[in-house]
């Protein structure tokens, strides 16, 4: 089998083939490590690539097979990993440069189920500085690519994973979903991505944005993958206070089945309006239509309090933020600047900090900061966690009427790099749609559902669950994913033009 | 609500622990009035009888018990560290002349 076959394959067919011995881990390594090399200077998925890492996990999965030990499901399989995870072997950034070159101590807790599934990580991608960002144009490492078009965005905050998988660079990714940077990079690159309910997976060592709303999750090329990811890193963790100690929902065996016939799918009448891509509605139109036509039975809901969850979003997750990176202080790790002895540590924190963080960084700090100050308090911070309870309420109403529900992802396509650089609040609109599910901590799907007629590029579905229910995400997105793939003859990706 | 003026940001950053250059207030003052315009209107519930979510899951605190267990080595946990010195880290100076 040719390199090129092989990076086509799924990593349920991957998995299959490394424990049936028809390839080995290494030559599966082997081939996207030499796609990476291949690809990597024009997408920018990768800020580290850990090659003799990722050929000796590859290599002890293939004596583990030739000793006849039981393998996981994802054995062998390579995987990127969104650079907010620490890892003990590889430097861990955030794609900061407050810590450019940091090697952390000890393995996030979902770094050590990914290796203890004896998936093969082939090394940190690109993200939007401390995840703070919808276009990965906020890494200091510089930004990734849309594989779709190299001068577009590939979404943020986890632009690089959400491209390495479109690029084919690997079959798995790790994402982490604060306000929808899952989600909105698979949307805008045609690949799935899933925000699994909030304390479904480990927060363990991962950098803290948001502590309220981060959640990191499964990213793939297919809804049956990214099932099969979500088991691996899924389950209660004690290192975790927020982490659920309940069994993980059968999401692989969701996948494997999905139909929507006799489900109640709901429509929310606040996620269409000003601000919409005209191809966007258009494909999700035809997507509900889709969805009808399988079985389902669509319920048009009122949510109006989702028209407050941005706003309520940019007063929350920077407050959150300005409290957690109080941390980088240049004092225990990472950067600092200014030590000349003559400076105080005061003077010296205040340095690093202007030197290490980036704009957006240092907007979100100083907003939170406003925000929670003595003054405004209660008109910010306070009343943005009332709005909270409305649009938990909200979501609360109408999964009494449905079982999942259905919106755009983003409301446009991949925008091109640099045009909403000096507009924060035109940035931050990517997430519109995404931003409520994180507020209640909701599961929640994007999948390919076509392309845009004005731009050919991909328009992402959303399906969202209620708390703990995130097999139903899989059911859903498995059976419109297969009509999708029978109605286009191909799976939407290949229709991407060649790196 | 008031809008933001040059000088609170200027405040803020002090409070922030961040050292910006004038041109630098100027750009970010100008942004954050943006922003806290348009994400003001989260006010508008604050006279409502709405009860306050800081968290989407039920939290309680969590205690464990107090027995010595496996942890960082001091090398380890100094392994990141700017400067260090005898197993610990150096600092700047913490108090000032006076």
């Amino acid at each position: 089998m040719t390199d090129s076959t092989i990076i086509k394959l799924t990593a349920a067919e991957l998995a299959a083939k490394i424990a049936a011995g028809e390839l080995t881990a290494v030559e599966v390594a082997e081939a996207h490590l030499a796609r990476i090399e291949a690809v990597d200077e024009k997408v920018h998925a990768f800020l580290h690539i850990d090659r003799e890492g990722a050929l000796a996990q590859a290599r002890a999965v293939d004596e583990k097979r030739e000793r006849g030990e039981e393998l996981g499901p994802l054995a062998g399989v390579p995987l990127a990993l969104k650079d907010i995870f620490t890892t003990s072997d590889m430097p861990t950034t955030v794609g900061s440069k407050m810590l450019e070159g940091w090697i952390p101590p000890y393995d996030a807790t979902l770094v050590a189920r990914l290796r203890a599934a004896d998936v093969v990580i082939l090394g940190k991608t690109n993200m939007d500085e401390f995840a703070m960002g919808s276009s990965t144009e906020n890494s200091a490492y510089g930004p990734t690519g849309n594989p779709w078009d190299l001068t577009r965005i590939p979404g943020g905050s986890g632009g690089g994973s959400s491209a390495a998988l479109a690029s084919y660079e690997a079959p798995l990714a790790i994402g982490t979903d604060t306000g929808g940077s899952i989600r909105q990079p698979a949307a805008v690159t045609g690949t799935v991505g899933v925000k699994p309910t909030y304390g479904a997976v480990s927060r363990y060592g991962m950098v803290a944005f948001s502590s309220s709303l981060d959640q990191g999750g499964p990213c793939a090329r297919t809804v049956l993958d990214a099932a099969l990811l979500h088991e691996v890193i899924a389950g209660h963790d004690p290192m975790d206070s927020t982490s659920i100690a309940a069994p993980v929902p059968p999401v692989v065996e969701a996948a494997r089945s999905g139909s929507v016939q006799g489900m109640r799918v709901g429509v929310v009448r606040q996620f269409r309006g000003e601000g919409y891509q005209a191809g966007v509605v258009q494909r999700f139109d035809e997507a509900v239509e889709l969805l009808k036509e399988l079985g389902a039975e669509i319920v048009e809901l009122d949510c109006p309090s989702f028209d407050l969850a941005l706003s309520a979003y940019y007063l929350i997750a920077p407050s959150e933020c300005s409290s957690n990176l109080a941390r980088f202080d240049g004092l225990r790790y990472g950067l600092r600047t200014g030590d000349d002895g003559t400076r105080s540590a005061e003077e010296v924190t205040s340095l690093t900090r202007e030197a290490g963080f980036g704009d957006e960084v240092k907007r979100r700090i100083m907003l939170g900061t406003y925000a929670l100050s003595s003054g405004y308090y209660d008109a910010y911070y306070g009343s943005a966690q009332k709005v909270r309870t409305l649009i938990k309420q909200d979501f609360d109403k109408a999964f009494e009427q449905v079982d999942v529900i259905v919106s755009p992802t983003t409301p446009t396509t991949a925008f091109p790099i640099g045009e909403r650089a000096d507009d924060p609040m035109a940035m931050y609109l990517a997430d519109l749609c995404t931003i409520p599910t994180n507020l209640a901590g909701n599961a929640a799907m994007s999948l390919p559902c076509g392309l845009a007629p004005e731009d050919n590029l991909p328009v992402g579905l959303q399906i969202i669950a209620p708390v703990m229910k995130d097999d139903r995400l899989y059911r859903v997105g498995a059976a419109v994913e297969a009509a999708f793939v029978e109605k286009w003859g191909h799976p939407l990706l290949e229709e991407a033009p060649s790196l | 609500m008031p809008g933001i003026t040059r000088e609170e940001v200027a405040h803020l950053a002090r409070l922030a622990r961040l050292e910006l250059k004038d041109e630098e207030v100027d750009h970010f003052a100008t942004q954050l009035d943006d922003i806290i315009g348009a994400v003001a209107r989260v006010s508008e519930v604050a006279d409502q009888d709405v009860p306050p979510t800081s968290h989407p899951l039920p939290l309680t605190n969590v205690m464990r018990a107090d027995e010595v267990r496996p942890s960082l080595t001091p090398e380890q946990a100094l392994s990141g560290a700017p400067a260090q010195e005898k197993q610990r880290f150096k600092v700047p100076q913490i108090l000032g002349e006076d």
